[in-house]
């Protein structure tokens, strides 16, 4: 048991959550973090998706990466990302319908999301499945981190609301707050992720 | 011809994969630091786009449609698959067939060629290509009705992912003499720059042709 949790195998989950974030430091995975957070549910479902997918392909690629001839490694491994978000599609579309037809096209980005040809390529080629597991659930959270934040800034602001239930109270708005249009247009994303870069960078300054 | 025209400039402007949808955020974001390999990568996605997307409209129309291939049988569920090894396999031959034929152009782009495979601007753009054949051509601008309409959609998402990345190289060249905050310069800033261009891309969005 404490082999399965090592210092190694346990900055393996922790260190993508903060220091070496897939989207704020290693910028990967940038395209569907930007287009599905308007609001928070969806951010939280693409998160979750992704968290799952990105820790079972490196799970199935770190068992056969023994096996799989070099110049054909790339193909192998899209197959394979491919299969599950087929998968995961499926099943979004039989439980959250409402869901998926918002994310629509971004599901099936999952395949082109560099974060997971990054990890594989990068890790699980060369590790175990268990450590590459856990790598896999670190990477997908902090990407999934990343987009809550960003999702919960924007639906907070833009429609006074998060997951859907009213939090701004009505005797705000009759003060005169209004609600900011603009934070549900797909530019602002863009700058809040801009922001959050920079906070984060603020933050890490002395530990680099 | 009219509806191919109005497709082609709304790809371009209004629908822009960069500044409306973030597709190929990634590769745009990494290689936007000199316009010259901006452009060269900016060519080969057009170039790419070119290719597969009425390949994958081929394949949506014979093959994956409901009743396509045969009676009774929807085989869409297959699309992210098939699609993904289209792209991956033109990827290859598109590679082979430059440095036959133009081995100038394959050294001047070199590592990007292969690596538009993994660029969701070409999947993404497929994607879109799969969900607007259902729609109907008389009462969406958006709709692709055959392959005429596929190549308009796919040289218009070229060209305005062309536009984009040119756009912020040039201004990411002149941003290199700028006093920037610490902490917020490089990619922080960057962010911040597209999201400018974004908005004002979003003026575009009333245009109707």
């Amino acid at each position: 048991m404490s082999k399965l949790f090592s210092q190694e195998n346990r900055e393996a989950f922790s260190n993508p959550l903060n220091l070496n974030n897939p989207i704020t430091v290693q910028v990967l995975g940038i395209c569907s973090a930007l287009a599905v957070t308007s609001q928070l549910k969806p951010a939280i479902v693409m998160g979750l998706s992704v968290t799952a997918i990105t820790a079972f392909s490196n799970v199935i690629i770190s068992l056969i990466r023994k096996t799989i001839p070099n110049r054909i490694r790339i193909i192998v491994q899209l197959v394979v990302v491919a299969a599950l978000v087929t998968i995961v599609s499926q099943i979004l579309k039989a439980y959250v319908y409402d869901v998926s037809v918002q994310l629509s096209v971004y599901v099936g980005l999952i395949i082109t999301n560099c974060i997971l040809m990054g990890r594989l390529e990068a890790f699980a080629m060369q590790n175990g499945p268990w450590p590459s597991f856990l790598d896999g659930i670190g990477n997908g959270l902090g990407y999934a981190l990343i987009l809550v934040l960003v999702g919960f800034v924007r639906e907070l602001l833009g429609f006074g609301t998060l997951l859907g239930f009213q939090v701004v109270p009505q005797c705000v708005y009759d003060w005169g707050y209004v609600n900011n249009g603009m934070m549900t247009m797909p530019a602002m994303s863009l700058i809040i992720v801009g922001c959050i870069i920079w906070a984060h960078r603020s933050i890490n300054k002395e530990e680099k | 011809m009219e509806h191919m025209l109005s497709l082609f400039v709304r790809s371009i402007f209004v629908d822009n994969m960069i500044f409306a949808f973030f597709l190929g955020m990634c590769s745009y974001l990494a290689v936007s630091k000199t316009v010259k390999t901006a452009f060269g990568l900016g060519v080969a996605v057009t170039f790419v786009l070119l290719v597969t997307v009425p390949v994958d409209y081929a394949l949506q129309t014979y093959v994956l449609g409901p009743n396509a291939l045969v009676e009774g049988v929807d085989l869409t569920f297959l699309a992210f698959i098939l699609f993904i090894a289209v792209i991956a396999g033109i990827v290859q031959l598109v590679e082979m067939v430059v440095e036959r034929f133009s081995p100038s152009l394959y050294a001047a782009l070199g590592i990007f060629l292969p690596l538009i495979a993994v660029n969701c601007a070409i999947m993404g753009a497929s994607l879109f290509m799969q969900q607007r054949v259902l729609m109907d051509p008389e009462t969406s601008s958006q709709a692709i009705a055959g392959f005429g309409d596929a190549i308009a959609f796919a040289l218009g998402s070229g060209i305005g992912w062309l536009l984009a990345i040119v756009g912020l190289a040039a201004i990411r060249e002149k941003m290199a003499y700028t006093d920037v905050p610490k902490p917020l310069q490089g990619l922080g800033i960057t962010f911040i720059t597209v999201g400018l261009m974004a908005m004002a891309f979003m003026c575009f969005s009333g245009l109707n042709i």
